[in-house]
C-alpha cells in the first residue's frame, strides 16, 4: 500500500482512538460517581434521601454501562463493560478527578454532585446533537437523567446553604474543597478539540460559559460565597488521579479480581 | 447517627400522604406516606420512593395533617345502615364489554 493511501487510513484509526478515549471520559466519570454514591445506601441521613442517592447511583452507572459497551464496541478488541469496569486498573480510568473525591459529609456529597450535574447537563446536552448518533442516542436518555438529578442536587444546595448556620458552613466547606477541581471539567485538550472539531462534542468554551452562569444563579440562590481560589486543570481526564480513586476501584472491582468471571 | 435520623425526619420533617396516578385515565390511589421538608420536596421523594418500577405517571401529595377523617368509634353508625341495602351494589345491570375500569 503507498503511502498516500495509508494516509487516511492512519487518520481513522487515530479518530477512532480518540473517541474511544473521549467515550470513557465520559463513561468512567459517570461510573466512578455512581459507585462513590452507592457508598450512602444504608447511611444517607433519611430513608428517603438514601433511596434518592441510590436512584442517582443507579441511573449514573446505567449510563456507564451504555457508554463502555460503545467504547468496548469503538476500540475492536473484545473487551465488553464489565472488562472496562472490572479489568482496568486507576491509570486506565480518564474520569475527571471531582467524580472520584470521597463522600465527605452530605453537604460534600450534594456540592460534588450539583457541579457536575451542572456540567453533565451543557455536555449531554450537546451531545445529543452530535453527529456520532450512537453518542447522541445516550446522551438524548441520560440528558433526562440528569435534569432530575440537577433538580435534586441543586435544590438541596439552596436548602443546605440557605439553612441553618451549621448546613450552610458545612456546605460552604464543601465548596472550597471541591472547587479546585472544576478547572478540569472544561479544559480542553486535544481529544476535547479533535471531538469538537468532528462534530462529535460541543464546544467546550461555550459550554464553560453557561456552567459558569448557572453555578453562580445557585451559588446566589443559595446564599453561598465563589470560592477565590483559582480551580486547577487538573488530569483525571489522562489517567492522573487523586489517592482516592484506587481505594474506590479496590472496593469496586473486588470481585471480579478474586473470582475472574464470576456471575451474578 | 439514629439520632440524627430521628431528628431530621420524624421531628423537623412533616409527615406527607403520597398519591400515584398509575397511567393516564385512571385515578390517583393512595400508596402510602414520606417525610419531607417542604411540598416540594415531597412530590421529590415520593417520585424517588414510590414509582422506582414505573408505578406512576402522576403524583399527588397532601400534608398528612390536612387530612380530616371518619372516627373509627361511629364507625356503627356511619357504615352499619348500608349492610342490608344490596339493592345499592349495581350488579343487576350488564356492562358492556368496551367499558373497562369499572
Amino acid at each position: 500500500m503507498s503511502a498516500a493511501a495509508a494516509e487516511p487510513e492512519r487518520r481513522d484509526r487515530t479518530l477512532s482512538q480518540a473517541l474511544f478515549r473521549y467515550v470513557l471520559r465520559l463513561a468512567d466519570t459517570s461510573l466512578v460517581l455512581g459507585q462513590r454514591l452507592g457508598e450512602w445506601v444504608g447511611h444517607g441521613p433519611a430513608l428517603e434521601e438514601d433511596l434518592a442517592l441510590a436512584n442517582l447511583a443507579l441511573d449514573l452507572i446505567g449510563q456507564a454501562r451504555l457508554l463502555l459497551s460503545y467504547a468496548g464496541e469503538i476500540e475492536g478488541e473484545g473487551r465488553d463493560e464489565d472488562a472496562l469496569a472490572f479489568l482496568r486498573d486507576a491509570p486506565e480510568f480518564l474520569n475527571v478527578q471531582l467524580a472520584e473525591q470521597p463522600n465527605g459529609d452530605f453537604a460534600q456529597t450534594i456540592v460534588r454532585q450539583w457541579l457536575i450535574d451542572a456540567w453533565q447537563l451543557e455536555v449531554y446536552g450537546g451531545l445529543a446533537a452530535s453527529a456520532d448518533t450512537r453518542l447522541a442516542a445516550i446522551a438524548a436518555k441520560a440528558l433526562k437523567e440528569t435534569r432530575y438529578h440537577y433538580r435534586f442536587s441543586s435544590g438541596w444546595l439552596v436548602r443546605l446553604g440557605d439553612g441553618t448556620a451549621e448546613s450552610r458552613a458545612r456546605a460552604q466547606r464543601a465548596l472550597e474543597s471541591l472547587w479546585r477541581f472544576t478547572g478540569e471539567l472544561f479544559a480542553a485538550d486535544e481529544i476535547d478539540e479533535r471531538m469538537a472539531a468532528a462534530g462529535v462534542a460541543p464546544p467546550l468554551a461555550a459550554a464553560a460559559e453557561r456552567w459558569e452562569a448557572r453555578v453562580v444563579a445557585d451559588l446566589g440562590q443559595a446564599t453561598l460565597a465563589r470560592p477565590e481560589r483559582q480551580p486547577h486543570p487538573w488530569h483525571g481526564k489522562r489517567g492522573l488521579h487523586t489517592e482516592h480513586l484506587g481505594h474506590l476501584l479496590g472496593e469496586m472491582q473486588h470481585l471480579q479480581r478474586t473470582y475472574p468471571g464470576a456471575r451474578w | 447517627m439514629s439520632e440524627t435520623i430521628r431528628d431530621c425526619s420524624a421531628a423537623d420533617w412533616p409527615l406527607y400522604e403520597v398519591f400515584i396516578r398509575s397511567r393516564g385515565g385512571l385515578e390517583h390511589k393512595h400508596v402510602g406516606s414520606l417525610h419531607a421538608a417542604d411540598a416540594g420536596m415531597a412530590v421529590e421523594h415520593a417520585r424517588d420512593v414510590y414509582t422506582r418500577r414505573q408505578e406512576g405517571v402522576s403524583i399527588w401529595v397532601v400534608r398528612s395533617v390536612d387530612i380530616v377523617a371518619s372516627d373509627p368509634g361511629e364507625a356503627e353508625a356511619l357504615f352499619e345502615p348500608a349492610r342490608d341495602k344490596v339493592y345499592r351494589h349495581p350488579t343487576f345491570y350488564a356492562i358492556p364489554d368496551e367499558v373497562k375500569n369499572l
